[in-house]
């Protein structure tokens, strides 16, 4: 099975790199371009066979290590 | 007194710690690589500066799930004074020590220049070396300095006298032109709630001698030493 998971910035927490992007869209032209926010994909082999269990162990991985969740929110897909 | 460094691969202010712990501690601290698992018996843990891990994932992550770190939290549950410094600091919120999270700057820039910092209160075991509200002139050299917390923690930090040191202005005023990196309220260092955690930003270990361009940070070691002599004293 693989595990896809978002880490992204909690709404609140100000985002200086997604703003700085947000700036050169702008500056190239794109017009119509609103917030920015910028976070992390991460793609996770696993060899489990339930997705069940397999979303429990990469919560517990978002949880432990792939999201400082002071700052960051996490969103896990399961597939295969 | 005996003070241990922890050492990861990418730490790279570990030796600046080691000429300054030594020179106010009158004896040189034990460097303990970070696949350990126990510590020896020490008064002062201190979590260096530096780039562990490559600063993957995110500043101090990987650093903080190191096995030695097990052992650093439980001496620091169990009172051991413990000091972060920069990349150590990022490693100890990480391990949830202490509170908050370092960020990217907001300028998006690598800042390494002197900075002043004010003393927010002089009576824990770090800061006996100085007077409540003096300003120390100390380096910073980082890219992800940028303190946050949410509203409810940074008051109660404030409510708890928790933080430890603000940048200011030379004369100690709170501005945002003398904020570097975007740090809510200024924050540079904070304590845990028993105060024997301090984790900061800045390198106070690289103004402790005059070759180095100041001593801002000298009273800090000096401090240390004085205060774990002291609680060593009493507890003997």
């Amino acid at each position: 099975m693989k595990a896809k998971v978002h880490v992204t910035l909690k709404s609140g927490v100000l985002d200086p790199q997604g703003k700085a992007v947000g700036h050169a869209l702008a500056s190239l032209g794109f017009d119509g371009v609103g917030d920015v926010r910028q976070g992390k994909y991460i793609e996770i082999d696993l060899n489990d066979t339930d997705a069940g269990t397999a979303r429990a162990r990469v919560e517990d991985m978002c949880q432990k290590l792939l999201a400082n969740t002071v700052i960051e929110n996490y969103h896990v897909d399961i597939e295969g | 007194m005996t003070a241990a460094i922890i050492v990861f691969p990418g730490s790279n202010r570990e030796r600046d710690m080691r000429l300054a712990l030594e020179a106010s501690f009158g004896r040189a601290p034990v460097m303990v690589w970070h696949r350990e698992t126990a510590l020896p018996d020490v008064d002062l843990i201190v979590v260096p500066g530096g780039f562990s891990y490559g600063d993957y994932l995110r500043s101090g992550a990987m650093a903080a799930h190191s096995p030695i770190m097990r052992e650093v939290k439980a001496r620091a549950e169990a009172g051991v004074h413990v000091l972060g410094v920069c990349n150590g600091f990022q490693v100890l919120c990480e391990t949830g020590l202490l509170p908050g999270a370092l960020m990217r700057n907001a300028s998006l820039k690598f800042i390494c220049r002197d900075v002043h910092l004010r003393v927010e209160r002089a009576d824990t075991a770090f800061t006996g070396g100085y007077q409540k509200g003096d300003v120390m002139r100390v380096p910073v050299a980082h890219h992800d300095g940028n303190y946050f917390a949410d509203t409810a923690t940074l008051d109660r930090l404030e409510g708890e006298g928790q933080v430890a040191v603000r940048y200011c202005a030379p004369d100690g005023a709170i501005t945002d032109a003398a904020n570097p990196n975007g740090s809510q309220r200024s924050i540079a260092g904070v304590y845990n709630d028993r105060f024997n955690v301090l984790g900061m930003m800045p390198h106070p270990e690289d103004a402790t001698h005059a070759l180095l361009g100041g001593l801002g940070g000298k009273p800090l070691f000096d401090g240390m030493a004085g205060a774990l002599k002291e609680l060593k004293g009493a507890a003997a």
